[in-house]
């Protein structure tokens, strides 16, 4: 008797729960759909006029764009030299390696937070302050030491033995990465870059202190300061807000994809 | 493994050259140059942004003095041990209480709390800002209760915040609580059930010993990322609130003053160093048990 109980309470609990996770996200959506949207949520008229006037002015495409473009490279170098670095951390008996995944770990949990003085410092010596490349470069070394620690993982469960026959083949030891070991381990490598790619995207921070001019800002600066504007219009707010979201929404179900997938490669060890 | 040791001995290190060459560049350096300027008067404008001079310890004798140094570090250990508590207790009851429900159900509640971490933080902060601003659902909902409105973000701004970073953060907690209890055995509590043991004597007995590690583990990765926590705050309540993060941008970045900023910086470090001791001290202290 007592368990059956115990079950509906458990069930009314996250009933609730769930409810109230779910109020503060139902503005943003009902909002995006109404033309007269105020901060509160309320029945929408239903247009998708809101979309459409944040989906045609050029300012916000071009927000869109330079998040994509700082997203997309910082992703595609993470990947690339996680990836070189993973290999000889995985592959090579070396002297300092665990003092050096223990640094990986280290700067992994530093606050970022707390170096962006210096590096803003750095960055107007070196002619890279205001510069989109200089925000790839920083994302992507600020990236690169939990990227080395999960691609190292994936990579250790890739079998030193299919790449031993690639040699024996006649392949090197580059060749023997991208023919052999990078196909094996390509969920592994989507995950670190949607990660990446999603950390990326959502980064407020680093654009915030090191972008000054307006025609550069990403997504999630050009967000804010739409935000800021007194006079807001509530209804396009909520639509570049979902507009903005949805990559990162897209993108996880995505992982979740691959994830599930496993990694169903231990059979090719074996025949 | 042996063909490898004798090949090439210096050709492995190649491979890492890209990485740690920005790593050292755009990390290392910076870490090292953060604890440098602490010491320095460092500023954007003014006769100090040509020639910074070694000052040694002032601007941490002036952190000390400097009453506002103090309510930050009050806000932001508020602000953590809320954000920190919260997140993992709510984390856990929803991976707890989700076992063995409806599977339709569990994917429902699932996808709700996970739709509110998957959003940017600027996105996530808006939503929140809609949920407590004087006109928003919030109140809304409270006066078509019968209650008085209240002015959320003014006169409870920090609550805001942790509230809102509660509900940006847990579905990270319940994932990962989900996926250790998932590995914890029906058995063992089964036979705990058999002698007698009731549910909550099952719980704080049996399953959360068994994940222990897990808990401290989560609950370090999550103070230190909420350590860091800048635009959340920054966007729902601009100044208001001053988390350490917020007070050294203000600091450093409003007022020019990056060598009193760094400083400030170091104190974040400082934070995060003493609150991994105490969780590394607690792991080890039951660990030897």
């Amino acid at each position: 008797m007592n368990k059956k109980r115990d079950k509906i309470i458990a069930y009314i609990v996250l009933a609730i729960l769930a409810v109230v996770f779910v109020i503060p996200l139902t503005w943003v959506v009902l909002a995006s759909f109404d033309t007269n949207a105020t901060l509160a949520v309320s029945a929408p008229s239903l247009t998708l006029d809101n979309y459409a006037q944040v989906l045609t002015n050029a300012a916000n495409l071009r927000s869109f764009g330079n998040g994509l473009l700082m997203a997309l490279g910082t992703s595609i170098f993470v990947v690339i030299f996680a990836m070189l670095a993973a290999y000889p951390l995985s592959r090579f008996e070396m002297r300092h390696k665990k003092l050096f995944m223990l640094s990986m770990l280290f700067m992994t949990s530093l606050p970022i937070t707390t170096v962006m003085v210096p590096v803003f410092k750095i960055f107007v010596s070196v002619d890279l302050y205001d510069n989109r490349l200089g925000i790839i470069l920083f994302m992507t070394a600020s990236s690169m030491p939990y990227a080395i620690w999960m691609m190292k993982n994936f990579m250790d469960a890739v079998p030193l033995s299919l790449e031993e026959a690639a040699w024996i083949d006649g392949s090197g030891k580059l060749n023997g990465i991208i023919r052999v070991v990078m196909p094996l381990m390509l969920p592994g490598i989507f995950t670190i870059a949607i990660y990446t790619f999603s950390g990326a995207w959502g980064n407020f921070f680093v654009p915030f202190i090191l972008l000054s001019t307006g025609e550069k800002y990403p997504a999630s600066i050009m967000l804010y300061q739409f935000f800021g504007q007194h006079t807001v219009a509530y209804g396009t707010l909520a639509a570049y807000s979902i507009a903005y979201a949805m990559p990162s929404v897209i993108l996880y179900v995505i992982t979740q994809k691959w994830m599930s997938k496993g990694f169903g490669m231990s059979g090719a060890d074996k025949g | 493994m042996e063909v490898y040791k004798k090949k090439n001995f210096m050709g492995k290190y190649i491979y890492l050259v890209p990485a740690v060459f920005l790593m050292l560049l755009f990390f290392v350096w910076p870490i090292i140059l953060t604890i440098y300027y602490s010491f320095t008067n460092l500023a954007l404008t003014g006769s100090a942004a040509s020639s910074q001079e070694f000052v040694g310890i002032a601007n941490y004798k002036r952190m000390l003095s400097d009453s506002a140094v103090k309510t930050s570090v009050v806000t932001t250990v508020i602000f953590l041990i809320g954000s920190v508590a919260g997140q993992t207790i709510l984390g856990f009851v929803i991976a707890y209480l989700m076992r063995e429900k409806n599977r339709i159900f569990r994917r429902i509640v699932g996808a709700v709390v996970l739709a509110a971490w998957v959003m940017p933080e600027t996105v996530a902060a808006i939503c929140a800002y809609t949920f407590f601003t004087d006109k928003g659902t919030l109140n809304l909902l409270l006066t078509s209760g019968g209650f008085g409105m209240v002015s959320w973000l003014f006169r409870y701004p920090l609550l805001s915040v942790v509230l809102a970073n509660i509900w940006h953060g847990t579905a990270f907690s319940m994932m990962v609580y989900q996926s250790a209890l998932d590995n914890v055995s029906g058995e063992v509590a089964e036979s705990a059930m058999i002698d007698g043991a009731n549910r909550l004597q099952n719980l704080f007995y049996i399953t959360i010993p068994i994940i222990k590690d897990t808990i401290m583990t989560n609950t370090m990765l999550i103070t230190l990322s909420t350590l860091g926590t800048f635009g959340m705050v920054y966007t729902m309540t601009s100044t208001t609130v001053q988390t350490l993060p917020v007070f050294m941008y203000i600091r450093a970045f409003k007022n020019y003053e990056l060598g009193y900023g760094t400083a400030i910086s170091m104190l974040i470090l400082l934070i995060g160093v003493i609150f991994s001791i105490f969780y590394v001290k607690i792991q080890s202290k039951d660990g030897g048990k």
